[in-house]
């Protein structure tokens, strides 16, 4: 790889596209944090705030939909594993391995959704406990980090395909497995601020 | 000196084997995590603990799996005081949440 700095050291001795990813990942994080520093600001002004995810069945299956994610991290190193050792097969199963985990994470969050928006009548703008506050932000923070999820399968799904191809090298595959691996990150506290705090047995 | 010849390959990183106990330290740490919701802990050391748990989840996440503790330790310094400082003064607002409950039509 050529320097493009001509005479200047390189300061993080990385290349440029994870530097790029790195760049994101943290502006991201800021957004994301703001969506739940927003959600926890309301819910603190809020006295009768809603807690509607009783333990069985909801935090159950929220739980398995962190399995998921968590997986899918795994199978995405392991991707990068592989593809540092030059395995490019291997690293295509992976890659397809953690796109099966987050398509997993997808479908079991829309049904979440459908049964908040059907069974529960919980919508972005009314629901019955009267606080529309909780749908507004529920769906912004959790329709939000869904949309990363999909944009992350569609990516890897794009990697994995020209991985398999025979192009891309090794650090491709790295930057996608961060922006991957963020994904996983952010739910890490959605999971417990959003759900585990309102969970009800 | 400034010379552009810091090209060293870096495959210098966890082993398979460590990256298994990352995700199972992560596992587990969400299964206490939701065995706290099961005992339906007082409100502010359930936030507490919830917090405290995601933040070692979140750190085990970066270092390992997103690589950064076998990266230079100039990008972390470039990266995360920063993010967490901006995090921190958005708590900034968080009393005026507590006090919005007072000042409400009664």
């Amino acid at each position: 790889m050529e320097s493009v700095w001509h005479g200047g050291a390189s300061p993080y001795s990385i290349g440029s596209k994870k530097l790029g990813m790195w760049l994101f990942i943290i502006s991201d994080a800021l957004t994301f944090s703001a969506l739940l520093m927003a959600y926890t600001y309301l819910r603190l002004s809020n006295p009768n705030w809603p807690k509607p995810f009783i333990f069985s069945p909801s935090i159950i299956f929220s739980s398995i939909m962190t399995f998921c994610l968590l997986s899918s991290s795994l199978t995405m190193v392991m991707a990068v594993h592989s593809m540092n050792h030059g395995n490019r097969k291997s690293t295509v199963r992976w890659i397809l391995a953690t796109m099966v985990g987050g398509l997993a994470f997808v479908i079991l969050h829309a049904s979440e959704w459908r049964h908040l928006i059907l069974d529960e009548h919980v919508t972005p703008f009314h629901n019955e406990w009267n606080v529309p506050l909780f749908g507004g932000t529920f769906f912004t923070l959790t329709g939000l980090h869904m949309t990363h999820v999909i944009i992350g399968v569609i990516y890897l799904g794009i990697i994995a395909f020209a991985v398999g191809r025979g192009k891309f090298k090794a650090e491709d595959v790295e930057v996608s497995g961060l922006y991957w691996h963020f994904v996983d990150l952010v739910w890490m506290f959605i999971f417990p601020l959003v759900y585990l705090m309102s969970a009800k047995v | 000196m400034s010379e552009h010849t810091e090209q060293v390959e870096h495959i210098t990183s966890a082993t398979t084997k460590a990256f298994v106990y990352v995700w199972v330290a992560l596992l587990a740490m969400t299964g206490v995590e939701v065995l706290l919701a099961y005992e339906q802990v007082p409100t502010l050391i359930m936030l507490t603990a919830l917090l405290g748990l995601s933040i070692i989840k979140a750190a085990l996440i970066i270092a390992y799996f997103m690589h950064l503790k076998f990266e230079r330790l100039s990008l972390f310094l470039t990266l995360f005081p920063m993010l967490v400082l901006c995090i921190i003064l958005m708590l900034v607002f968080m009393p005026d949440s507590m006090r919005a409950l007072y000042m409400r039509v009664q």
